[in-house]
């Protein structure tokens, strides 16, 4: 008797995106509106607080051998980055690109009295806020708020769901796992009458946010799946959940759509027992896929477009546990990849292991720097407006 | 729309869960002014208390408690791991049953109040004993005194675990408790100053619970001297801080701005209302149920442009789906999943200030999974989204064996009994005046087009599913 998903839509049957569009929303966009630049950010969350001193490895360090007796990444095992430090041995895709001059690393970043929840942290590093504020809507989401009416596919998480950093108050990025699903799962013929039944809807009416996403849902899906048909993906990346995930940020990339931000988490790095093997688990799948990505983003002259940024809610303590792992602790590395950076290699010391607060490293650079200069010298945006207040830009972009 | 109609759904849905199929023709059958009244008599029976912590874990949490000297004893690595492990299973059933409960209740506005206040007095804790103390607590006191319920919920061992104040001592004070109950539980920022954090922080020092989740008093910990919060000077320990908190009339403002915005209209927000209901509030020494009276008794509680403009949040919007299309579900655990799709898991607010709600539960993904669940649940289908890990609940651990299938036996019946008498072009409309809260259009050329027409039940069955998968349905 129910109607089942008979009008789920064959691919490509769909009439053009506009017709379901409200006509409000046709009047109002336009306005705040900066066009994209061609730059891409990539913000790849390392979700579980990663532990920064077993990535880059403090090599020359004795209280770091000394405090992680087991779990310490010895230095010849290590991938060097210069003499002091070295990468965790299977980041080879994150050492070729130190070696061309491609990886910047950021030491000690975090933020004035750092918070061990998990939740907690996250929600600071999500929303940009002092650890002492609570907000409600995510820098990426105010960057959409501030700059990209008009855009709704300016920002793009890789998931089912939508994280916090991408929900601003009026717009909201998109979250798709790959084009397609997104397309087949948002599109019944149902949905795309009903919404074009509705094109007369009073931008006032209550009724008209949930209009304006679903009719910008309904037309992303149709562009993206339509661009992305266009230049189908020919090179390999690991069949892993990053591996495809990256696969698909690459496909929208190369297919030339107006999304200046990819969103995309990994982990748990969560590694309180036994740490090596769970790390180096991720690790193993982060650099496949990364090493994919890059390879993928050069041949096809992408790379100086791109920009990667990594981080995690926190770092983890300096002295291992008795289980073999580490617990929750403070500050932490951001790593960042890309073929147009400014500066490279380790752009400030390496954090100080003899000056800790209570077993934690101490922040030298608070993360909203980070988020200034990606959203002023990378997108073009007013790190100002999105951040509520001023901060000072770093160099390497 | 039906005006007596459209009221009382707004009634039904901002004091409670929305209209129930089974019994929406007693409501409807009653004169309008006997509406509040039954409202508040539904809701006048003591709540039951939703024991479900595991006996092992109140074995070693109370039995510890119980011993006296034995009381500091610190519980051993495995049965750390054990209590962590259980609790997180029975904070699972216990949110389950939460849901059954705001489903089937008649006490709807209690139940509707405890999410209020649930949001309201955010606390993560993953120790189930602790929730389960802190809900009950909260359900008891919903629609009672929030001063009752303001130092019932400081003094949970959820909360003072939750917010640290285990840790503040007199040696070393920890101020998050303070800081926390200034901004978020009485007056809100601006009305206070770091000093008064600071100060009030000495005096809840002490502030404790035992394993079993009782409050304790350590004076030992406890700093007796002289402390001034908010102007007053004296030797105050926490008790004292609340009732100065309670003596200002921001106290009154926040909550009744808070209730207003949960409950009338979360972006329209008339000053002079927020002070005649704070004012009230206040002189009526903080009495909730006389707070939603003044909402509901006010003249602007049935405006238009209050009406029809709330977005539901998921629990609203999940459990009005059960509430007016009655289900058996094949299994509700996959409510779990469900909640963590949509964005709000019960237990596991955000943060310390609890859902913002409002626009913020709608983004692209959130909105289509909405509009893809009522055929989920007659299709039994499969809810195959995946959802994000929350490593305070799962400490790096995958999210396994997570349950799917969203099926449902739905019982039509009294939905059948409801709308098979109209003649047929009138059940769409009717249907829609049902389920839909807003004055908007129904485009009856599209919908007829997308329903099954060959017999009336089915008419019936697959309208009713159609007006749930749109915009208008999310708004209540």
């Amino acid at each position: 008797m129910l109607i089942k998903r008979r009008d789920f839509l064959k691919a490509g049957s769909l009439a053009t995106a506009s017709l379901f569009v409200p006509q409000f929303l046709k009047a109002v966009e336009g306005k705040n509106t900066l066009a994209p630049n061609g730059k891409v950010l990539v913000v790849l969350q390392m979700s579980g607080g990663n532990d920064g001193l077993n990535t880059v490895i403090p090599v020359r360090n004795d209280i770091y051998y000394r405090e992680r007796k087991r779990i310490a990444v010895p230095r010849e095992t290590s991938l060097a980055l210069g003499d002091e430090a070295g990468l965790h041995p299977v980041l080879t895709a994150m050492k070729n690109a130190y070696d061309q001059g491609e990886m910047a690393v950021l030491n000690s970043v975090g933020y004035p009295n750092p918070d061990r929840s998990h939740f907690r942290s996250m929600d600071i590093w999500h929303s940009a806020s002092a650890a002492s504020e609570y907000w409600q809507t995510g820098w990426i989401g105010r960057y959409l708020d501030a700059q990209c009416a008009g855009r709704p596919s300016a920002a793009i998480e890789i998931d089912d769901t939508l994280s916090f950093a991408l929900k601003g108050e009026q717009r909201k990025g998109l979250a798709l796992q790959d084009p397609k699903r997104l397309y087949e799962s948002a599109h019944s013929q149902y949905f795309a009458d009903y919404s074009a039944a509705h094109q007369h809807i009073e931008a006032e009416a209550p009724v008209a946010y949930l209009y304006k996403t679903m009719a910008e849902t309904l037309s992303s899906a149709d562009y993206l799946y339509e661009q992305s048909r266009r230049k189908p993906i020919s090179s390999a990346y690991p069949a892993t959940g990053l591996g495809k995930q990256l696969k698909t940020i690459a496909s929208l990339i190369l297919a030339d759509t107006d999304t200046s931000v990819y969103y995309v988490s990994l982990g748990s790095f969560d590694t309180h027992i036994n740490q090596e093997g769970q790390q180096k688990r991720l690790f193993q799948e982060m650099n496949d896929a990364l090493a994919a990505f890059i390879k993928d983003m050069k041949t096809n002259s992408k790379w100086n477009d791109v920009l990667l940024a990594t981080f995690s809610e926190f770092g983890r303590r300096v002295s291992q546990n008795a289980s073999g792992g580490t617990d929750h602790g403070t500050a932490n590395n951001m790593i960042f990849l890309g073929g147009a950076l400014r500066e490279k290699g380790l752009l400030n010391p390496l954090p100080d292991l003899s000056d800790l607060d209570d077993g934690d490293l101490k922040y030298k650079i608070d993360f909203r720097q980070v988020y200034a200069t990606l959203l002023h010298g990378w997108l073009d945006a007013d790190a100002e407006k999105v951040l509520g207040q001023k901060f000072d830009l770093l160099q390497f972009i | 729309m039906e005006k007596k109609m459209q009221k009382l759904k707004h009634l039904l849905w901002r004091m409670g869960f929305g209209p129930r199929t089974q019994s929406w023709d007693k409501w409807i059958a009653l004169p309008e002014n006997a509406w509040w009244p039954k409202m508040k008599d539904d809701s006048a029976i003591e709540p039951e208390y939703f024991d479900i912590a595991d006996s092992a874990i109140k074995g070693l949490l109370m039995g510890i408690g119980e011993i006296g000297r034995m009381e500091r004893r610190e519980l051993d690595q495995a049965e750390k791991k054990r209590i962590r492990e259980q609790s997180r299973d029975d904070l699972r059933n216990l949110n389950l049953l939460w849901l059954e409960e705001m489903t089937r209740t008649q006490a709807q506005l209690r139940e509707k109040m405890a999410l209020f206040w649930h949001g309201h007095f955010a606390s993560r804790n993953i120790n189930i004993l602790y929730q389960q103390q802190l809900l009950h607590i909260i359900r008891q006191n919903a629609l009672g005194n929030f001063r009752d319920l303001l130092r019932g919920v400081s003094k949970s061992a959820a909360m003072i675990a939750f917010l640290n104040n285990q840790q503040n001592k007199k040696q070393h004070p920890n101020e998050n408790f303070a800081r926390e109950v200034m901004e978020l539980f009485t007056m809100g920022r601006g009305h206070y100053t770091e000093h008064d954090v600071k100060e009030a922080a000495r005096a809840f020092t002490g502030w404790n619970f035992k394993l079993n989740g009782d409050f304790v008093f350590r004076t030992f910990d406890h700093d007796k001297d002289e402390k001034t919060v908010l102007g007053k000077t004296g030797k105050f320990d926490g008790d004292d801080i609340i009732d100065i908190l309670l003596e200002k009339r921001e106290t009154a403002y926040f909550i009744a701005r808070k209730a207003y915005k949960f409950f009338v209209n979360d972006t329209l927000i008339p000053e002079e209302r927020i002070k005649w209901l704070g004012d009230r509030f206040y002189e009526s020494d903080y009495k909730i149920l006389r707070l939603l009276e003044d909402i509901v008794r006010s003249d602007w509680f049935y405006a238009p442009e209050n009406m029809g403009n709330h977005i539901k949040s998921p629990v609203e919007y999940w459990i009005g789906i059960r509430r007016v299309l009655p289900m058996e579900l094949e299994d509700p655990q996959v409510q779990l999943k469900l909640q963590r799709a949509l964005d709000q898991i019960l237990f596991f607010p955000p943060n310390v200030a609890g859902w913002p709600g409002g626009k913020a539960w709608i983004d692209s993904s959130s909105l289509m999974l909405r509009l893809r669940i009522p055929q989920l649940i007659v299709d039994k289908g499969d809810l195959d989204v995946e959802t994000k890990d929350d490593d305070d609940q799962q400490m790096g651990m995958k999210n396994a064996n997570q349950r799917r299938l969203l099926g449902a036996d739905v019982d039509w019946q009294p939905v059948l009994k409801q709308f098979s008498r109209l003649k047929e072009n009138n059940i769409i409309p009717a249907l829609a005046e049902y389920l839909w809260q807003t004055d908007a259009k129904v485009p009856l050329n599209v919908l007829e087009q997308y329903t099954d027409r060959h017999d009336r039940a089915s008419y019936i069955k697959t309208a009713m599913i159609r007006l749930m998968a749109t915009p208008e349905y999310q708004l209540c």
